[in-house]
């Protein structure tokens, strides 16, 4: 019996349970004996010019070994010149650059609160302390640009040279007859707020320079674009350069490639010459690793009466912090799935990037989607309201058919597969949609001060995005019978090593215990993309599953060649993993005496896997909650999803996949926010003011199955890891507003905290 | 003091914390530093039975007491501990990093209660963040601990 769609207890279990992961801070090797420690200076404010730098008191304090400033940084490449000519139609994930460039240490401006000033280099963390407090810095205060209304009215600029704060401009510019046609019309403008990704392992390098190469141990998703990225900021040749990616703890995409910090630290080991390590404080963590979402978004839904949406418009205003470092990908991607799996006529989406005096942003789970499925599915519940239908029938009513497939939506993608009713109706009655709208009837009719709301949310999302980058897989069968796979995708959680031996397993019949999983280290595996945008299974996965048919392959000729049998006749049994002769169990040979056969370079195949396209997975996600309509106060009480990512390879992943994005995607409706104050002080620094969500904040959540394959790969696999962010978000957020929406209260900006409930419900009844 | 039955003995600076004294000196790297403010709990370990926060703690106030860690909870190296058996019959885990604070959480909330009910397995972990699970799993896993416990002690 095949091992896929199994239930399969992880691999990676047994010693992240007995000793725990080896994480870059618990690393103890030889070369990293006696490694000094770095402390960053940081800026203490939002927006201020540097006047001067005095750092000759750290420099003299006990255990400091070097400070660092702007002025050591003299044996670095400049960087490259933007590119010229107009920006191209589909922006790349990268720093804009040019006048935008961001510096490794600011220079004689800092621009948020918590950019890197100077590096401190000690022989202990406490001592580094210390003497990063002795680091004088004199600064002159500007006035702070926070949030995207102050960027927009450009008082105040971060780059004069650039002349304004947009930093890029996408989309079309209005149709005044697009909503033609409509009989209802709704407009409003809502908030997307900014969101720490808060992993709970923060930024962490070592470094080492020894004998001409530097040797980096950094916590990353993509150890391979971390060598790229110091190929390029070192002016460094690759084989000069080796990344180690450890085991790591959680990333959500704030750990795609490295940053100026994690650059500084492997940088100042060349210039010094000392071994170094840096472990950032949660405080660094949260008010300089990058944040994600903060978006400023105009919905614009018409359609008619009966509850048909005929046009639909978005403009976004992306809040990108002090430096472009993704230019305008983020929106790019709003954009690109702004029409949601809704079948909509007229769709015109616009989008402006705009710098701020906040640390940047870059991708948070789901990177662009989450805020495209949050924007049209308060459309939706907007235009319901204004209709008076109730919100589910108005998504039943324009979602995408299923007959409609392969589905061209207006926003550009082909929507590959789907059954997006199927989805919906198979949330609604695991639900128990009409009995919940029947309790909710019956509250509002007693005036319960604990009130009952429901949100549903539909989506379709878009993984793998950059299917056309590709994955590498390089699998290894043994003499002894054992299989080694290097994946060029290094995990940081999801299950790689399970999964990616259960795919050989599968194939060839190789037990799982009999296979090694190598991931994270580019002398290994010097080329990969990694994991981040649902992308593992259907690039890394499918590369492991095409090498191991290779290696299939030459199996059988080489068991032929053996057993002097005809390629034609020669059958691999899975369920025992032997070759044999058709008809003749008995001739049976190992993999071991298979790969004892082959000649000098073994039994191995590498395949770097770049035919697949995106993938669209779909579902819906039905959030119910209670609000005690005297305090504000936002429980929620139910989830339920339908999360339809293909055929899925191991249950278990793939729940906790969903889970875990959904605990996310709830955070962001009900309690998380980056709050920064007008002079661009951050409010949320600690884990006592930033609300990450915890378990007594959460129910279990109700998961139902839904696999409809993709056809575009072998597998028939889609991504999961960002549907649980993409869908519960809008779910959560949409039930709480529903549970006071018998008020007259029609939206409340996330999250929704009891003061801002507490303050719609006041407004509400004033207003009556 | 002692570390999963072995005398460990150090002379340190007055401010070293005991997480630092168990990951830096004793050389167990399980538990983790998460934060500065013992809010997410990835230093939880047991100190005299008790579950503290070893961020929170000085070395010097664990002087002469007994300290168990993640390391020291399983009998034997095939013989997990039954909250780690469940942890890991449950998927209570995916990246790893807060898994032995929440482990020993949960081995201490179970000690205090060990019928607890979903509510009380929630708000027991509440100072315990994960950024993986959705704690969905991990509160399951430590339902089935206390199922599993209760069955090993039934005779």
């Amino acid at each position: 019996m095949s091992i896929m769609g199994t239930r399969v207890a992880r691999t990676e279990d047994p010693k992240l349970l007995t000793v725990g992961g080896t994480y870059v801070d618990d690393i103890r090797v030889p070369e990293l004996t006696g490694a000094a420690r770095v402390t960053f200076v940081r800026s203490p404010l939002g927006h201020a010019r540097i006047t001067g730098i005095d750092a000759s008191a750290a420099r003299a304090a006990p255990g400091v070994v070097a400070v660092l400033t702007v002025a050591d940084i003299d044996d670095l490449p400049p960087p490259p010149p933007p590119p010229e000519g107009p920006p191209p139609d589909e922006p790349a994930p990268l720093p804009l650059g040019g006048v935008w460039q961001e510096p490794l240490l600011a220079v004689d401006r800092v621009r948020f609160a918590g950019e890197p000033v100077a590096l401190v280099i000690t022989d202990d963390a406490y001592r580094g302390a210390d003497a990063a407090g002795l680091v004088s810095v004199d600064y002159e205060p500007l006035p702070a640009v926070i949030g995207p209304e102050a960027a927009l009215a450009g008082e105040t600029l971060l780059f004069p040279e650039a002349a304004s704060n947009v930093a890029v401009t996408n989309g079309k510019p209005a149709d005044p007859a697009a909503f033609d046609g409509c009989d209802v019309v709704v407009e409003r403008t809502i908030g997307n707020q900014r969101v720490a990704p808060v992993p709970l392992e923060g930024r962490a390098v070592a470094a080492r320079w020894h004998d001409g190469r530097l040797t980096v141990w950094v916590s990353t998703q993509n150890p391979q674009i971390s060598r790229f990225i110091m190929v390029g900021a070192f002016g460094l040749d690759p084989g000069a350069i080796r990344v180690i990616t450890p085991d790591v703890g959680g990333g959500f995409g704030a750990k795609i490639g490295v940053d100026r910090d994690a650059l500084l630290v492997a940088w100042a080991a060349k210039h010094t010459g000392r071994a170094l390590r840096w472990t950032e404080t949660r405080t660094e963590n949260l008010i300089a690793m990058t944040h994600g979402r903060a978006q400023r978004q105009t919905i614009k839904i018409g359609g008619t009466r009966d509850g048909r949406v005929l046009a639909y418009r978005l403009d976004v205003v992306q809040d990108t912090g002090a430096y472009p470092r993704l230019g305008g990908f983020l929106p790019f991607l709003t954009s690109l799935m702004a029409a949601g799996p809704y079948d909509i006529g007229r769709v015109e989406t616009a989008y402006r990037v705009v710098v701020t005096n906040a640390t940047p942003i870059n991708a948070y789970r789901g990177a662009g989607r989450p805020e495209a499925t949050a924007a049209i599915e308060r459309a939706m519940d907007l235009f319901a309201a204004e209709v008076g239908m109730d919100p589910a029938e108005v998504r039943r009513k324009n979602l995408v058919p299923a007959g409609k497939f392969p589905y061209h939506s207006p926003c550009g993608p082909v929507y590959d597969t789907g059954d997006y009713v199927g989805a919906l109706d198979k949330v609604l009655a695991g639900a128990g949609y009409a009995e919940l709208r029947a309790e909710q009837a019956r509250r509002r009719a007693r005036g319960d001060v604990v009130q009952l709301g429901i949100g549903v949310a539909s989506y379709v999302e878009i993984t793998a995005q950059d299917a056309a980058n590709g994955e590498t897989a390089r699998l290894e069968v043994h003499d002894d019978g054992t299989a080694t796979v290097y994946t060029g995708s290094s995990p940081h959680g999801q299950g790689h090593d399970t999964a990616w031996a259960m795919l050989v397993q599968d194939d060839l019949g190789i037990g799982m215990d009999n296979v090694t999983v190598v991931h994270g280290d580019t002398d290994l595996i010097p080329l990969g993309i990694g994991t981040y945008g649902s992308r593992s299974l259907q690039q890394a996965g499918v590369a492991v599953h095409r090498a191991a048919l290779d290696v299939k392959d030459q199996a059988r000729r080489l068991a032929a060649d053996m057993m002097e049998a005809s390629e034609a006749d020669l059958e691999l049994d899975t369920e025992r993993g032997v070759w044999h002769v058709r008809g003749d169990p008995a001739s049976a040979r190992t993999w071991a005496d298979v790969a004892g056969h082959a000649g000098a370079d073994g039994l191995a195949a590498s395949i770097n896997y770049a035919e697949g396209t995106p993938t669209f997975p779909f579902g819906t996600h039905l959030a119910v909650a209670e609000v005690d309509t005297e305090t504000g106060k936002a429980t929620l009480v139910r989830h339920v999803t339908v999360d339809d990512a293909g055929t899925v390879l191991n249950p278990v992943l793939t729940e906790g996949q969903r889970h875990g994005g959904i605990a996310q995607g709830v955070a962001q409706a009900l309690l998380e926010e980056v709050v920064y104050d007008a002079d661009g002080n951050p409010l949320t620094s600690t884990l006592t003011d930033y609300a990450a969500i915890t378990a007594a904040e959460l129910p279990s959540f109700e998961l139902l199955a839904s696999e409809t394959p993709a056809t575009i790969n072998p597998l028939g696999v889609k991504g999961i890891g960002e549907a649980g962010t993409i869908g519960a978000t809008p779910a959560a957020h949409s039930a709480v507003i529903d549970a006071v929406s018998h008020l007259g209260v029609r939206h409340i900006d996330m999250p929704t905290t009891p003061a801002r409930v507490w303050a719609a419900i006041s407004e509400a009844r004033n207003r009556q | 003091m002692t570390i999963n039955g072995s005398a460990v003995a150090a002379e340190v600076a007055d401010r070293t914390l005991l997480v630092q004294f168990v990951r830096e000196v004793a050389g167990l790297t399980a538990a983790n530093i998460g934060c500065d403010t013992s809010s997410c709990g990835a230093c939880t370990i047991l100190l005299d039975g008790q579950s503290v926060k070893s961020c929170t703690v000085l070395a010097a106030q664990a002087e002469g007491r007994e300290v168990t860690t993640v390391e020291g909870l399983a009998s034997g190296p095939d013989e997990l501990h039954p909250v780690q058996q469940a942890f890991r019959a449950e998927h209570g885990l995916q990246c790893g990093f807060c898994t032995p604070g929440m482990v020993m959480a949960a081995v201490s909330l179970l000690a205090e209660n060990p019928h607890p009910t979903e509510e009380q397995v929630r708000s027991g972990l509440e100072g315990n963040l994960c950024r993986c699970t959705g704690y969905h799993n991990i509160v399951r896993a430590v339902l089935a601990a206390a199922d599993a416990v209760e069955g090993q002690e039934r005779p």
